[in-house]
């Protein structure tokens, strides 16, 4: 596993333990080593629990963007079945930076709907890091329209550093397209769920998350601009990137505090990367407790709900 | 004070002024280079009378400029949550408004007054790149909201002049709330089929591309306006390659079909004057569709 640079005491004493355990593979094992081994874990999970108690917004940042978190395609594959991709945007392209599709969540028809990074070379590639092009945003805006008109509820998953700063993207009407899908999510009729997983920067995030519920994973972040980016405007200095972390209030807990989300997923001690498996579980219980609520609201109520809760931020 | 102090002071204030007033007459053309008698822009509303290029006009000129003489209604804008992350950088965001304040004598980035253009009702909208480079907090947010109830309400045309570099940073994630405020306020102009026109104007950068300055009914830009959604120095450090000549112009996004049409500000008036005409008109149907 891949150690953040806040975690070197952990990763000191995770390699004292691989190193005694390699000792037991070459067959000088013994009970002191074993012992030994036991003690250090120990060690290991408190340090693990104290550190991740109390992160700062900066830390989170890092935790947020671990190569090693479960990313939107790790969610899909458990959590939703009989799935078809729905892809393209019927005008220029496929964006594989977006996946999305049709498929049974909790034994109902849903569309889904996320941005996918990639986990190696090859597939960061194939999913342009996770940044959306136009083509991406006007597939999303395709594919809302079509989940209202079939009564579909939407989940999307959100991850990404933003959307895509390229010289075809703004030949492409990059500003245009992601209005057009803030427009549509505020005109759909249909159950709307989001939750932020890792990163969630600023328009292209937005993009997926005018939604009736806003979720947040407990150490991912949510943004108008990245902490580097503001640093270097602000700051004029790419090193107070950790200062401005602090000062753009990007945590769950803050936008929580401030009613922009609605609700906190816890995640497993030490981060969602060191244990897929109960992110995922725990995901999957927030998104169904949301969407049991919603279902019950009529059409016309969600609409005017969803319009009211995004009229209100900044207003006294 | 003595007698001294008195008496030179206001000798001290009186040649400062001299010197200022000279540098003020005259003001070198970005187009042309060549400098120009600035009693001369007044008259062109600051477009260089040697080349055709447009200078940024004032907030405040341009709402002269754009509504009839004597039609002028002054829209008041609500107060909005002030500061609401309490932001620092280098100085506090708070001192930041204030300033801008005092400088600009404007509340935010956005003012609004209702009139007449060529003689067709409008509530105009303009945005002041000169406050805080124009960037959208939760007041502009508000701005636009107040300019398309207004809009609906005396049953005129919205017309929007944008000019922002972007998100108002230092309200975090309330300034990128803004966006699907105003995209709210677009679509309640939509359903009450009320004719909405933008003019993108130089600079229209970041999060207002990326919501109500990209969603007009008829869209027009002035030449030569840098228009887009990513700033060309992130671009470049993202693609890593030379940008295309003219690149995020009014002209080069033109004719990749983002705007209606590239339109000199000496024929504005009359095009925007012209486009309400039409779209308010008793046409076909709008009575039953209303
Ligand atoms: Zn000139």
């Amino acid at each position: 596993m891949q150690f953040l640079n806040f975690e070197k005491h952990i990763a000191d004493l995770e390699g004292k333990v691989k190193e005694l355990t390699g000792l037991d593979l070459v067959g000088e094992k013994s009970e002191n080593n074993d012992n030994e081994i036991s003690k250090l874990k120990e060690k290991i999970g408190g340090l693990i629990k104290k550190t991740y108690e109390k992160l700062s917004p900066w830390q989170i940042t890092l935790v947020a963007r671990h190569p090693e978190r479960p990313h939107f395609i790790d969610y899909l594959d458990i959590l939703v079945s009989d799935f078809q991709i729905l892809s393209g945007d019927r005008s220029f392209s496929e964006d594989r930076a977006v996946i999305a599709g049709i498929g049974t969540f909790h034994s109902r028809s849903v569309m889904i709907i996320g941005q996918e990074k990639g986990f190696d070379t090859d597939s960061r590639l194939k999913h342009n890091f996770g940044m959306v092009k136009p083509e991406g945003f006007r597939k999303i805006a395709r594919l809302l329209k079509l989940a209202d008109k079939f009564g579909l509820p939407i989940i999307t998953f959100v991850d990404t550093a933003g959307a895509y700063p390229g010289i075809g993207a703004e030949e492409r009407g990059q500003a245009e397209a992601i209005a057009q899908c803030i427009k549509t999510s505020l005109e759909v009729k249909v159950p709307f769920i989001s939750v932020i997983i890792g990163e969630g920067g600023s328009g292209g995030a937005l993009a997926l998350a005018t939604s009736d519920k806003v979720l947040m994973l407990q150490n991912s972040i949510y943004s108008v601009i990245s902490p580097e980016g503001c640093a270097s405007i602000l700051w004029r200095d790419n090193d107070k990137a950790e200062e401005a972390a602090e000062s753009l209030g990007l945590t769950a807990n803050f936008l929580k505090n401030k009613g922009v989300i609605d609700t906190i997923i816890a995640e497993p001690t030490g981060g969602a990367h060191r244990d897929h498996h109960s992110t995922i579980r725990n995901v999957y219980d927030a998104i169904l407790q949301e969407l049991n609520e919603l279902i019950n609201i009529s059409p016309d109520d969600l609409l005017l709900k969803r319009q009211e809760k995004f009229l209100r931020y900044g207003r006294i | 004070m003595s007698w001294l102090s008195k008496f030179v002071k206001p000798k001290i204030h009186a040649l400062v002024k001299k010197i200022e007033v000279p540098n003020n007459l005259w003001v070198k053309c970005l187009g042309c280079e060549q400098m120009v008698y600035n009693k001369d822009l007044k008259e062109t509303y600051s477009v260089c009378p040697t080349c055709g290029f447009h200078l940024r006009l004032s907030s405040t000129d341009r709402m002269d400029w754009i509504l009839d003489e004597g039609t002028h209604r002054e829209i008041e804008i609500s107060d909005v949550v002030f500061d609401p992350l309490k932001f620092k950088d280098k100085k506090k965001y708070s001192d930041r408004i204030k300033e801008a304040k005092s400088k600009s004598n404007q509340n935010d980035a956005i003012f609004l007054r209702s009139g007449t253009i060529g003689g067709q009702k409008a509530v105009v909208a303009v945005m002041d790149f000169e406050f805080m480079g124009g960037s959208m907090g939760s007041a502009v947010g508000e701005g636009i909201i107040t300019a398309a109830e207004k809009a609906i309400d005396i049953n005129s045309a919205l017309v929007i002049f944008t000019s922002s570099g972007g998100a108002r940073m230092q309200e975090g994630i309330f300034s990128l709330m803004q966006l699907p405020r105003t995209i709210i306020a677009v679509n309640k102009l939509k359903d009450e089929n009320i004719p909405y026109i933008v003019v993108l104007t130089d600079p229209t950068t970041g999060g207002v591309t990326a919501s109500f300055a990209m969603l007009g009914d008829v869209t027009f830009a002035e030449p030569g306006a840098l228009i887009g959604f990513a700033g060309p120095r992130v671009i470049q450090s993202t693609v890593r390659e030379t940008l295309p000549e003219g690149f995020q112009t009014a002209e080069y996004i033109y004719e990749h079909g983002m705007v209606d049409e590239v339109v000199p500000r000496s024929k504005l008036k009359l095009k925007i004057a012209n486009v309400i005409r039409h779209l308010s008109n008793n046409n076909v149907g709008n009575s039953a569709r209303a």
